[in-house]
């Protein structure tokens, strides 16, 4: 009964809303001319109606506000993308992942397109995540295409989905200029939850032996409030288009300036871009050609000094008062350093002095010529240079304890990148009238080849000899030949497919068995709309079925650390040692060949999709989504495995194994009001999908598993594992017993396979990274010259370790002659067990809701000139976040909480004048 | 105009015809070899680069990677433990001399506790850590082996003195396998089995090895390679000779009892009588065999793993050994260091060997705020400290870097000669008493710096404790107490042993290490040790 009253008071508001609408579409169907939308599909574009595959275009009106790097700005907007931030240091950049992971390998990131130049996987000294050098605020229009049949004419990297961004072009006309200048001021959202002075000194006197309670203080200090400060930044941009004597063109200058919100951490990032877009031959032949140059200055804080904070003794002062290792307090022993001890967080800030500059330069020219003989025909031409520079040097001072033992120390290293692009393609489109046809066929060549070069650092410190590493270079060569064709019938019937031919120089292992891969994909579309019998119920505007098939390939393996992408798996070679690893024969010192571990049978992972869409809109698109039923098999999944001992090492990368992933999403706009002085519009997107691990390394035993998900607190101890019929990245843990009261029992484990004994075998998998569901929420609501916007995030069934109480215990803060603080469980649990980290009370629901976004503008009008605007806002980024999590911030990416660099929440004010 | 379109038909046309043209010939772009890593062609082609491959034999018992401080995955040989941790003779430590009454260690790191504890089982990283060590240190000896036969080097053109030199290094490359075969047949008993024909990247796991079959696998090889190496003291300092084949000989026949059942003590002193007839001596003082500057002067070595404070920086080693044995109120600038690890002390079964007057200068223990009884195994002030290697030269001045140690570890010595030598003769060997009994004490007047501890006769117990005076935590007394039938049973107890303060037996099984659990789900042909 109590449901029903609930309905009842509803539905009069929804019979409200939907009259409002109603009257205010008639209204406006006439005064509006239909625009049709027009979407990047990969080597050519189609109407969003048309589109066929599930694809998702996301442009600059929609676009998050503030963003300092490319993928905030479409954070939380489309449904199966997920973006996080790396973390909260500025310019860390994102991690992007389209409808989960289909892969177990490092890398599950789509690939990204900039102006038709796929771009490398692999990061640069200074800049984890290569978007992050490109200026948001030249960034037009995001097309997410996310399943096979979209992505499969990307073929060889596209499992992952793929990301076309297009950079904002210049327009033929009058001169424009559009200035912006936001503030901002980013603050951290709190403190690891550690004890304070004086429930430490409880903490310490109740379970630690004598000798170390002598060594507590009387201070009372907050290491972590002393790291963190308020940190300002600023972000300019001017961008000029127009047209000159028929060039058009856009040239942008932007300058960003964030100060972290650890102290000492800083960005900068300077951006040029230009666009010239001049046709020619009475618009036969389309020229496009932009470049864009970065100049960014990062200075780093030191990735330790986050949990130095954490843990350092809060009884202790900051300065020892005295002029030794700088006047800062450090644990000492025997006189000297204590070498095991942490260190002092801002003697380690003033130490350490990390910085590195990247230069990056990405032009292209697109050539799109329309043939005079044949004008439906078009020969399309893509040559793109990117070239990237990176420079740096990680000084640390004498005087301090990080460099005291060095007597001070300075690496300085160095690292270029130089990737070339060639693509050529014909393009033939017609209206076959006759058959009432509309055809679209794409044949094509693409070349590409990576460059990748890092001269050896060089090491100077001042009681040793200089070190200079080993050069390290590589090269990795993509061809590809691919084709498309696309009917269209009646304007109903749509039907797509395609097919690409890609060989990768990746798995040359002397013969070119498995260089090439074959991605066919194929789909088809129903407009329903356009049928008769639809045609005439008005309320219905959109209304499209799609299905789709295709298979992608995936060649990203991990990296042989974060800068050096492994482009030679398949090939015997050695290694030579680097500085300071040499054998002594006799007199002298020989650097040692090593024969490396090789796969020569590696190849393609490969993935297949399926899809099924149903694309809606009512009450002529005022109310409009989506909905996408998907299944991916991947097979041959390329993962780094422990293999059988007796080769040259303990793990291989192998093609072992399949993994299914099966999911939903959805979306569904609503426009509520939409008139000449308001406009209100709710956007609502959800996402569930479920990855299985279906197969790995046939032949092995049921209990296999491959370990990842590195944690401290040991040498070499993971927490998670990949296993047959589990989520990737499942938390592998052992149960943890209670007590009547409910208090968890030290070392108390339950024996899940009733032998008698705890070991690994009572082991269970116990949730995973993936969580049951990803929620978007945003909306936007124009009053007269008012605007105000928000949104907001959802992610249910997210499971993090949190490792920073896993490794506080009764002894881990007296231990190795210094004290260390713990997190505000240990008091509670009381664990000693040094098994105590494995245990499942640590996974915890980190299931949150966050409202990433809040912002409110009010529009001058023309103030000055005519044709002129200015805007003026002000925005809140990271308002709150609402968790069950004992942690800072439950979106730790990876599932392992320790030391994270904490979102920072933001605040701003900008400005926009344009005329 | 009709010009202009037959002239755009044909820049189309010439155009598409390079482009396919190019499209073909780059083709061959898609075949690219490793820039600055070289392929295994290349390496044996240049008979200047075979002593950087053999380098890396020797080196895997000493550094855990490619880089200084052995690195991570790829730089470290070994994934899954981090690369200091899975240094060779860091690991041999910690499962021979750690997991009896000579050493303890105070560190929480995972299961590290267990070894000394004896409660350790097959998912114990440590464990796994060394037998990965070993099998990966053979396969990159199968790997030298493949690229050195005969054929490949007529295939190289490798002759004369080259041609000769390498086919020495072919034996030295037998010797380093079958010396850590030597060592899986002492920890694990019955293991995998690959030589040169187990390819890299073989799809098939490796067949199983019964210890007795790999037994007779170890001794054929030492016995072949033996012929081929150097004479005794004339190769090069850190490689091997006939002499080091010959020791590894020696102690493969004094544990024959272990490994087969059958014992081979006439054979121990052939090899011992070899050793001691090709002109070994002892070093005069005991000390200094430990020092940083053990490498000159140094007549009574016959093999070495070579550490240097400037090119050989591993954080295994004897860096870890000094390190790690420096704590409480241990000066650090008295062992050469930066600073002490607080890690590993001694027992007082141990400390009980030695006479409490201090004549016997091998009972070199730090005491000063340290317990003789061991209370909580997790604090470094509990059990004596023990002093054997040092970062300081023989003239008191410290190495090269206080970071990375640069003593170096003696895998053979002529002192573990003498001992074999005399127990060989006990246990019923061709070998003569009193010649045993002065042997033993050349090494008691050293300790002792005159004749005051010299014996007149000697028995078994006593040979016993005489070698964990002399070869104290130089990674043999594990397989010493288990010949004796003292490392699981209740005939000798030591502090902690079976998680009990006294110490208490602990399960007969123990005497082998389990196969990882791992290899065991890796390997169906495998089968686990009995009782885990």
């Amino acid at each position: 009964m109590k449901n029903f009253t609930t309905v009842l008071k509803i539905a009069p508001a929804f019979l409200l809303a939907s009259s409002m609408i109603h009257a205010q579409t008639q209204d406006s169907i006439t005064k509006e001319k239909k625009i049709e939308e027009v979407v990047l599909i990969g080597y050519g574009k189609q109407k969003k109606s048309d589109l066929t595959g599930s694809i998702t275009s996301v442009s600059a009106k929609d676009f998050n506000g503030g963003a300092t790097s490319a993928g905030q700005l479409i954070q939380g907007k489309t449904p199966g993308v997920q973006i996080t931030n790396n973390n909260g240091a500025p310019g860390a950049g994102t991690a992007i992942r389209i409808r989960g992971t289909a892969s177990l390998n490092g890398n599950n990131s789509p690939l990204i397109v900039i102006d038709g130049v796929p771009q490398d996987f692999t990061g640069v000294n200074g800049a984890a995540d290569p978007l992050s050098l490109i200026n948001p605020n030249d960034i037009e229009t995001f097309d997410i295409l996310k399943d096979a049949s979209a992505t499969a004419i990307y073929g060889n990297r596209a499992t992952n989905g793929v990301i076309l961004i297009t950079t904002k072009k210049g327009t033929a006309g009058k001169l424009k200029v559009n200035f912006t200048t936001v503030a901002s001021m980013s603050t951290k959202m709190g403190n690891v939850d550690v004890l304070n002075g004086d429930e430490f000194r409880n903490f310490v006197n109740t379970y630690a032996s004598d000798a170390y309670k002598a060594k507590l203080g009387t201070a009372n200090t907050n290491w972590q409030d002393l790291i963190y400060q308020s940190a300002w930044g600023t972000d300019n941009n001017v961008a000029i288009s127009g047209g000159i004597k028929g060039l058009p063109y856009r040239l942008s200058v932007g300058y960003n300036e964030q100060n972290g919100i650890v102290r000492t951490n800083s960005f900068k990032r300077t951006s040029l871009g230009l666009n010239l877009n001049p046709k020619f031959f009475d618009n036969h032949l389309s020229v496009n050609v932009s470049a864009k140059g970065t100049f960014t200055d990062n200075r780093f804080a030191d990735g330790g000094v986050i949990k130095s904070a954490t843990y350092f003794d809060p009884t202790q002062p900051v300065y020892s008062g005295n002029s030794n290792y700088g006047g800062y307090y450090e644990w000492l022993l025997n006189g000297g350093l204590n070498v095991n001890a942490n260190a002092n967080p801002l003697a380690t800030l003033m130490a350490i002095h990390d910085v590195s500059s990247v230069t990056r330069g990405l032009g292209n020219v697109q050539l799109d010529y329309k043939f005079h003989f044949l004008p439906d025909l078009h020969f399309n031409v893509n040559a793109g240079y990117d070239y990237t520079k990176s420079e740096g040097q990680k000084q640390i001072d004498a005087q301090y304890k990080a460099g005291f033992n060095d007597k001070g120390s300075s690496s300085i290293y160095s690292m270029e990148k130089k990737n070339k692009l060639l693509e050529t393609y014909f393009n033939y489109v017609k209206n076959i009238s006759a058959i009432n046809t509309g055809v679209d066929i794409t044949a094509g060549y693409s070349y590409q080849d990576f460059l990748t070069s890092l001269p050896g650092a060089i090491n100077y410190k001042g009681n040793a000899p200089t070190q200079i590493n080993n050069d390290f270079e590589t090269r990795n060569t993509l061809i590809s030949f691919y084709g498309r064709a696309i009917f269209t019938v009646a304007n109903k019937y749509i039907i797509s497919g395609s097919l690409r031919r890609d060989g990768s120089s990746r798995f040359f292992n002397g013969t070119r068995d498995n260089l090439w891969g074959n991605f066919p994909g194929v789909s088809v579309a129903w407009k329903l709309n356009e049928e008769n019998f639809i045609k005439n119920i008005s309320s219905i505007s959109t209304l499209k079925l799609r299905a789709g098939w295709g298979k992608t390939g995936q060649q990203e393996l991990p990296g042989l650390d974060a800068n050096k992408p492994n482009n030679y798996p398949a090939f015997a070679a050695y290694n030579p040692s680097g500085a300071g690893a040499n054998y002594q024969f006799g007199e002298q010192y020989y650097y040692m060949f090593r024969a490396n571990i090789y796969n020569p049978y590696l190849t393609w992972e490969t993935t297949t999709t399926k899809n099924i869409g149903l694309d809606y809109g009512f009450l002529n698109n005022r109310i409009m989504g989506s909905i996408d039923l998907f299944r991916k098999d991947t097979e041959k999944l390329l993962v780094d495995s422990p293999i059988a001992a007796g080769d040259l090492s303990n793990h291989n990368l192998l093609n072992v194994g399949n993994m299914e992933n099966k999911g939903i999403e959805g979306s569904i706009t609503i426009i509520p009001i939409k008139n000449e002085k308001t406009t209100w519009e709710v956007s609502f997107n959800a996402t569930h999908y479920k990855p299985v691990i279906t197969n790995l390394l046939t032949r092995a035993d049921a209990s296999f598993n491959i370990p990842v998900g590195g944690i401290e607190g040991g040498a070499g101890n993971t927490i998670q594992a990949h296993a047959v019929g589990y989520a990737p990245n499942a938390f592998w843990v052992y149960q943890q017993v209670y007590d009547n009261a409910g208090k968890p029992v030290d070392g108390a484990f339950v024996d899940r396979n009733s032998d008698g004994k705890i070991d690994v075998y009572d082991k269970y998998y116990y949730k995973s990274t993936t969580p049951d569901a990803l929620l978007g929420f945003s909306t936007k609501l124009s009053v007269k010259n008012w605007d105000f916007g928000l949104s907001a995030r959802a992610v249910l069934g997210n499971y993090v370790y949190n490792n920073a109480s896993s490794n506080s215990s009764l002894q881990s803060a007296s231990t190795n002659e210094y004290l260390q603080n713990v997190f505000y469980t240990a008091p509670e649990y009381q664990f000693k067990d040094a098994n105590r980290s494995f245990s499942d009370i640590f996974v915890e629901n980190a299931s949150f809701f966050r409202l990433d976004n809040v912002n409110i503008g009010y529009n001058f009008g023309e103030l000055f000139t005519k044709g002129s605007n200015l805007k003026v806002y002000a925005m809140a980024q990271n308002v709150f976040v609402i968790t069950k999590y004992s942690g800072v911030d439950p979106e730790v990416f990876g599932g392992i909480d320790n030391g994270y660099y904490q979102i920072p929440r933001v605040y701003s004010l900008g400005f926009n004048f344009q005329f | 105009m009709k010009s202009n379109k037959i002239k755009f038909k044909s820049i189309v046309l010439s155009a598409s015809v390079i482009m396919l043209l190019s499209a073909t010939s780059c083709i061959k772009d898609l075949e690219r070899e490793p820039i600055t890593d070289v392929t295994s062609a290349s390496v044996f082609a240049d008979f200047a680069n075979y002593p950087n491959a053999l380098a890396k034999l020797y080196g895997g018992l000493a550094m855990g990677g490619q880089v200084s401080g052995d690195g991570d995955p790829p730089n470290s040989d070994i994934n899954g433990v981090n690369g200091g941790f899975s240094q060779y003779t860091r690991l041999m430590y910690t499962l021979n001399v750690i997991s009896t009454d000579e050493a303890v260690i105070g560190w929480n790191d995972g299961n590290l506790h267990t070894i000394h504890k004896m409660t350790w089982d097959s998912s114990n990283e440590f464990v796994a850590a060394m037998y990965y060590r070993i099998f990966t240190e053979i396969a990159f000896c199968n790997e030298f082996l493949r690229n050195v036969t005969d054929e490949k080097l007529a295939s190289n053109n490798i002759t004369g003195d080259n041609l000769a030199e390498a086919k020495r290094m072919r034996a030295e490359a037998r010797f380093l396998r079958a010396q850590s075969y030597y060592h899986a047949l002492d920890l694990f008993g019955n293991v995998p089995f690959v030589d040169e024909n187990y390819l890299p990247g073989s799809v098939n796991p490796p067949q199983r090895i019964e210890r007795g079959a790999l037994f007779n696998y170890v001794e054929q090889e030492l016995l072949a390679c033996a012929n081929d190496l150097r004479d005794p003291k004339t190769n090069a300092y850190g490689r091997a000779d006939k002499a080091a084949a010959w020791s590894l000989l020696a102690r493969l026949y004094l544990n024959a009892g272990v490994y087969t059942g059958t014992q081979r003590n006439n054979d121990v002193i052939t090899y011992c009588n070899k050793i001691i007839g090709a002109g070994y001596s002892l070093k005069s003082n005991y000390g200094s065999l430990f020092l940083a500057d053990n490498n000159v002067n140094n007549p009574e070595a016959i093999l070495t793993v070579n550490f240097d404070g400037i090119n050989t920086q591993t954080n295994g080693g004897t860096t870890y050994l000094v390190h790690a044995s420096v704590g409480g109120t241990m000066p650090a600038s008295d062992f050469g260091i930066n600073g002490g690890w607080s890690g590993i002390r001694t027992t007082k079964a141990f400390v009980n060997k030695f006479p409490t007057n201090g004549s016997d200068k091998r009972g070199n223990f730090y005491t000063s705020g340290q317990n003789l009884e061991i209370n909580d195994l997790g604090s470094f002030n509990d059990g004596y400290a023990f002093i054997k290697f040092k970062n300081v030269k023989s003239d008191g001045t410290p190495g090269a870097n206080n970071n990375w140690v640069e003593a170096d570890i003696p895998l053979y010595r002529l002192a573990d000669i003498y001992l074999m030598y005399a127990e060989a003769t006990l246990r019923g060997g061709n070998g003569n008493m009193a010649t045993a009994i002065s042997y033993v004490n050349q090494l008691r007047q050293r300790a002792y710096g005159n004749a005051s501890g010299n014996v007149a006769s000697i028995n078994l117990d006593f040979i016993l404790d005489e070698r964990a005076r002399e070869l104290s935590w130089e990674m043999t007394r594990r397989t010493d107490l288990i010949r004796f039938g003292k490392f699981t049973t209740g005939d000798y107890l030591w502090p902690w042993k079976g998680n009990i303060k006294d110490g208490k037996a602990v399960e007969n099984y123990r005497n082998l290490y389990p196969i990882p659990a791992k290899d065991i789900i890796a390997n169906p042909n495998l089968i686990q040790n009995p009782g885990y």
